[in-house]
């Protein structure tokens, strides 16, 4: 019998596999059992109402896609009357992602959606849809620690900060994040990306630019969670292409406490469930008991710094 | 707490399921000169389907083409009596080539079905569809069901050329009278149509109106829906990632109540009132 149980700070996750904001809802439950994952993350609200993007809103690239759907939302109130009911009712804990423009919003909605029922927050700083040319507070350690900052005064609930790699200055944003009073890192949101249809000659998306997310991804965010694990003391989430148990054990070695799976789920709806059963399999397999015998135990002893924290271009 | 949730809400699928499974490739013909029908030895769990609905296939990588992003069709056909599910395509892009590619015996992971289908209402005793080119293969299951319901169907069945006419024999022998217009006789213009469903309107044989996929056809419809106070539905397309509702890819517009609002095809549709879809 192996152990997929893993500790978020104050949290203990039965297993360490959760979906990525914005690829998982309600809608899920017709497809998987959602009580066999780790967590429920929703996809990110703001506290009004916002309509998203224009369509086309996905597109494919050769192995992964673009997205720029935009967050839309029906605000709040609808939020909490509705949605945390919903997953109120489940023995998994639920971690809402939330958005706003500004420092102040992000706190008005940070302290709104503090209510019985929430277990996490994840902060949203990274997402590359809302903001014009996909700048995010999370490119910048000063805009990370301001906002950070703010909402550590607004919830006494665990925060997850969703870091991008739009950044040339990633463990400096990491290090920022912990600094404000963040309780874990999610790493990391998608990277801003473009596609031409060559016969048309238009952008392949509604808004022009938007969001890469899938296997291609992976080398990039697991390089980030690489780098933040090695300098930060608060959990590490993983996230970015993660489709098999494989990805996530190479997640977990990098030194991820627990992983997201998102665009998976597009291509497979069974996927996170058929991850969790695979992942026992493969520790049952390896004779590893316990997920702490993975986490973090990259041998990298003989590389050097320099080369570890090379910074890549922005 | 909550067990394995089965009905999520009013808009969740036909029997409030949907399954992602392995099914085998029985034949994958070309029908014609554009289309090719696949026909699927399928469980049984997915062939409890409402016509309208759809299934989200997940396209073979092959050495010729890499679809990454599951693939929305309609439903052609489904015989739970017989374990099969049909499909009806036109080769257009790189999902198509490497549908076209499937052999007899391949596996094929499919999940479904997904979506709200068409209605046939208690009222609704004379049906008249529109459709053109692999349009008519939605349209279909709405034949088969109105001949079990045992409503009458007019089917105007248009395409470039007789040739390449869908699906004829398939709504003749769902026992609908069904009028043929084409490009090649000059006889598939807006006008033609028009005629024709007014002439049936005016002799009393329409209750309600149905189509699907074109901008041109819903304006038509809708124009003579409102005039003469006949209701439809019109299945819609948009470019899909999820198919289930969760990414928020695949909304369009609608009127309703004096307010525009945007709805998922996926979950909310495909199927959607004929006055309230906009055109694009």
């Amino acid at each position: 019998m192996v152990d997929l149980t893993t500790k978020l700070g104050t949290i203990t996750l039965k297993n360490p596999i959760m979906p990525a904001s914005g690829t998982f809802s309600e809608d899920l439950a017709g497809v998987i059992d959602m009580n066999a994952l780790g967590a429920h993350v929703t996809k990110t609200i703001t506290y009004e109402k916002r309509g998203g993007n224009p369509t086309p809103r996905v597109c494919e690239v050769r192995g992964s896609m673009l997205n720029s759907i935009g967050i839309p939302s029906k605000g709040i109130n609808h939020f909490i009357q509705n949605v945390v009911p919903y997953y109120r009712d489940y023995d998994v804990p639920l971690v809402v992602s939330i958005s706003a423009h500004n420092a102040d919003d992000f706190a008005r909605i940070c302290e709104a959606i503090t209510v019985p029922g929430v277990d996490a927050i994840e902060i949203n700083i990274s997402c590359p849809n809302i903001e014009d040319n996909g700048k995010a507070f999370a490119m910048r350690p000063s805009s990370t620690q301001q906002v950070m900052t703010k909402l550590r005064g607004a919830s006494d609930l665990p925060l997850w900060a969703k870091l991008s790699p739009n950044t040339g200055e990633t463990v400096e944003v990491a290090l920022a994040a912990q600094e404000a009073g963040a309780d874990a890192l999610v790493v990391s949101n998608t990277l801003l990306s473009m596609a031409i249809d060559i016969q048309s000659r238009k952008p392949k998306l509604g808004n022009l630019m938007g969001g890469l997310s899938g296997p291609s991804l992976k080398p990039i965010s697991l390089r980030m969670a690489y780098q933040c694990a090695k300098v930060v003391d608060i959990p590490v989430i993983g996230c970015g292409g993660i489709s098999t148990v494989e990805d996530v054990v190479e997640y977990l070695i990098a030194g991820a406490s627990a992983v997201q799976v998102g665009t998976a789920t597009f291509i497979n709806p069974t996927a996170m469930p058929n991850i969790i059963s695979g992942l026992e399999a493969y520790m049952t397999k390896h004779g590893i008991a316990d997920l702490s015998e993975l986490i973090g135990s990259v041998r990298d002893d003989d590389a050097a710094d320099a080369v570890v924290f090379m910074e890549t271009a922005p | 707490m909550k067990q394995f949730d089965k009905s999520v809400g009013v808009s969740s699928s036909a029997n409030g399921e949907a399954f992602e499974v392995e099914t085998r490739v029985k034949s994958n013909d070309e029908v014609n000169g554009e289309y090719r029908l696949l026909i699927l030895d399928a469980p049984q769990k997915v062939l409890d389907c409402q016509p309208g609905q759809f299934f989200h296939l997940l396209c073979p990588v092959t050495s010729q083409n890499a679809p990454y992003l599951r693939r929305p069709m309609s439903i052609y056909g489904f015989y739970p009596e017989k374990s099969e599910l049909h499909f009806l395509y036109k080769v257009t892009g790189e999902g198509t080539r490497a549908l076209a590619e499937l052999l007899p015996g391949d596996t094929f992971n499919v999940l479904g079905p997904l979506g709200k289908g068409y209605s046939i209402r208690d009222d609704w005793q004379q049906l008249l569809l529109v459709a053109r080119g692999v349009g008519l293969a939605t349209l279909a299951p709405l034949a088969q069901e109105a001949q079990r319901r045992g409503r009458k169907l007019t089917a105007i069945c248009s395409a470039r050329s007789p040739e390449v006419l869908m699906s004829v024999e398939l709504f003749r022998e769902m026992g609908a009278e069904v009028i043929t217009v084409t490009d090649a006789e000059g006889s598939s213009g807006m006008e033609n149509i028009k005629a024709i469903i007014q002439d049936k309107i005016g002799a009393g044989e329409v209750d309600a109106l149905y189509t699907c996929g074109s901008n041109r056809m819903l304006t038509l419809l809708q124009e003579i829906g409102a005039e003469h106070g006949i209701p439809g539905e019109i299945a819609l397309e948009q470019q899909m990632a999820c198919g289930l509702g969760m990414c928020q890819c695949c909304v369009r517009s609608f009127r309703r109540n004096n307010q525009i609002v945007h709805e998922r095809v996926c979950r909310e549709g495909p199927v959607f009132d004929m006055q309230e879809a906009m055109g694009w």
